[in-house]
């Protein structure tokens, strides 16, 4: 493998991760906060998608406009989902939860056949983005220069959010013990409500962002579903900074296998946590779990 | 007027009932103690105040209003706080963070809860889950004071911590009261209870088997005796 090749391959593992780490955040974000592990997230991110084509494509608008519309649309579908199904099952048992979005996901895949059928559709790099960028001895597509700069943004922003603020004070608070919190005064339903609606929106921003560097189609969700708990879980469930690094490692795995060993693509990102798990079962990033 | 006024509540976990109506009432700037021993229904008084187990049956009454039907954090929006028996300090908050995600208007803010209890100002960015049991009683009944509540439940503030301890919470409870909040305070420590309490309530198997002052109790042995001695 030549320099030039490494450093593209590199580069386009970057982009792979950074589109990745945007949905997988949201997986991450959701499941940390309500300890719901949502099977819905991969279908809320082939919806993003679709927006996307629908509004870019159909209709002529910006990417930047195809882009907020999958955010807001998703935290739109997002919300009603939450407030008037998903909110009856917390703290009910998981497999009550996984039924739940996994029915989500057959009413959702059904009417994304009766909006826009089966055919394969492509959005293409938008007009302002499709050049290429000349980084060091090798070329590559501004659209991908441009992932792999929203990504950490995106990671910033949220922990920045997190961390940094009252509210994501409260929304750490409400991972922690969310009967004291309400006792102090917060609105806990409304706090979930909330994370709900934002790690859904992070799949739909996902989604779009994705649409015009993958081929859009039935299914697109399934595989999308298994990354994002791939990436989550080897970072450490509920962890921003793991994610991101669960998502580094995702991309690479995927980019270096492909080229180096194209016929064990498909089973490299499994074997990839399974080694991760057996050095540390918490993740990366996670630590153990203490007994409660 | 009375505050607050506990009707006749009964309340259950479940299938098991563990109030059989119970009534009480606190007036305005009252220190009013819940006593009696081990599982007689102290802690679930205090739940079912807060709304987190409401009653079946009957109603609690806050400045006129019925409260028993609402969510605990319109409860203690409308100026009740809650200091839980366990402390519920959140671990992986910083002492600071603790205080700050508590914080309604009012005269109570990060400056006053230092004020009263110093020692938290020293270790505002430690994390919640390494204080140590008389820090973590200290920081739960700051956070709670940040809401800025009116009347103050407290469960067992004394359980578990050192006598001198309990001797500087003692203290710190009667400053409280002396600046005017109403409490309830659930408290197997009598000599704490005798301090503080304008009135006593002695609790057996979720009934209020006697009402009266500290001084009454402490005039009434077989009281002490029947109720109370292990």
């Amino acid at each position: 493998m030549t320099l030039p090749v490494f450093l593209t391959n590199v580069f386009y593992g970057l982009a792979l991760a950074m589109n990745m780490f945007v949905i997988a955040s949201g997986l991450n974000l959701i499941f940390g906060v309500l300890r719901v592990i949502n099977f819905a997230h991969g279908m809320f991110y082939m919806f993003g998608a679709y927006f996307m084509f629908t509004v870019t494509k159909s209709w002529g608008a910006p990417f930047i406009v195809g882009v907020l519309a999958a955010g807001a649309g998703l935290a739109a579908i997002a919300l009603v989902i939450e407030r008037f199904l998903l909110r009856r099952l917390y703290g009910k048992e998981h497999l009550m939860q996984l039924l739940f979005t996994f029915a989500i996901v057959l009413l959702m895949s059904d009417a994304a056949k009766m909006i826009w059928g089966t055919d394969q559709y492509s959005v293409g790099y938008p007009p302002s983005l499709r050049g290429a960028v000349q980084l060091g001895p090798t070329i590559v597509p501004q659209y991908l220069v441009f992932l792999c700069a929203a990504g950490p943004m995106i990671a910033v922003a949220m922990w920045l959010a997190v961390d940094r603020t009252r509210w994501g004070r409260i929304v750490r608070a409400a991972t922690q013990d969310r009967e004291m919190l309400a006792a102090l005064g917060v609105n806990v339903p409304m706090v979930y409500a909330m994370v709900f609606t934002i790690g859904s929106a992070l799949a739909g921003i996902g989604g779009a962002l994705a649409a015009p560097r993958i081929a859009l189609a039935p299914g697109m969700d399934a595989t999308i579903i298994n990354e994002c708990f791939i990436i989550v879980i080897i970072g450490g469930l509920g962890h921003l900074w793991g994610s991101f690094l669960g998502a580094l490692a995702f991309g690479f795995v995927v980019q270096f296998g492909t080229i180096l060993v194209p016929n064990w693509q498909d089973v490299l990102p499994y074997l990839l946590m399974l080694s991760v798990l057996l050095i540390r079962p918490w993740g990366l990033l996670g630590r153990p779990e203490l007994s409660r | 007027m009375s505050e607050l006024i506990v009707d006749a509540i009964h309340t259950s976990y479940g299938l098991s009932q563990v109030l059989f109506g119970v009534s009480l009432e606190v007036r305005q700037g009252e220190c009013v103690a819940l006593i009696g021993r081990n599982g007689v229904g102290k802690t679930t008084t205090i739940r079912s105040i807060i709304g987190l187990t409401p009653p079946r049956q009957g109603r609690v009454m806050w400045k006129g209003r019925d409260i028993s039907k609402l969510p605990a954090y319109r409860i203690c929006q409308a100026g009740i706080g809650f200091v839980p028996e366990d402390r519920r300090i959140f671990p992986e908050l910083s002492v600071w963070e603790n205080l700050d995600i508590a914080r309604r208007p009012g005269v109570w803010g990060e400056a006053e809860v230092f004020a009263l209890f110093p020692d938290l100002a020293g270790i505002r960015d430690r994390r919640g889950g390494v204080l140590s049991g008389g820090q973590q009683q200290m920081l739960t009944i700051a956070r709670t004071l940040m809401g800025n509540p009116e009347l103050l439940l407290l469960d067992e503030p004394s359980e578990g911590l050192a006598p001198l301890i309990v001797e500087q919470l003692r203290d710190k409870v009667g400053q409280l009261k002396a600046r005017g909040l109403s409490i309830v305070l659930a408290e197997q420590n009598l000599e704490f209870v005798m301090a503080l309490a304008d009135r006593v309530y002695i609790l057996e198997k979720g009934e209020v088997r006697y009402t009266g002052t500290p001084a009454d109790l402490r005039a009434n042995d077989g009281i002490v005796k029947q109720y109370l001695t292990v």
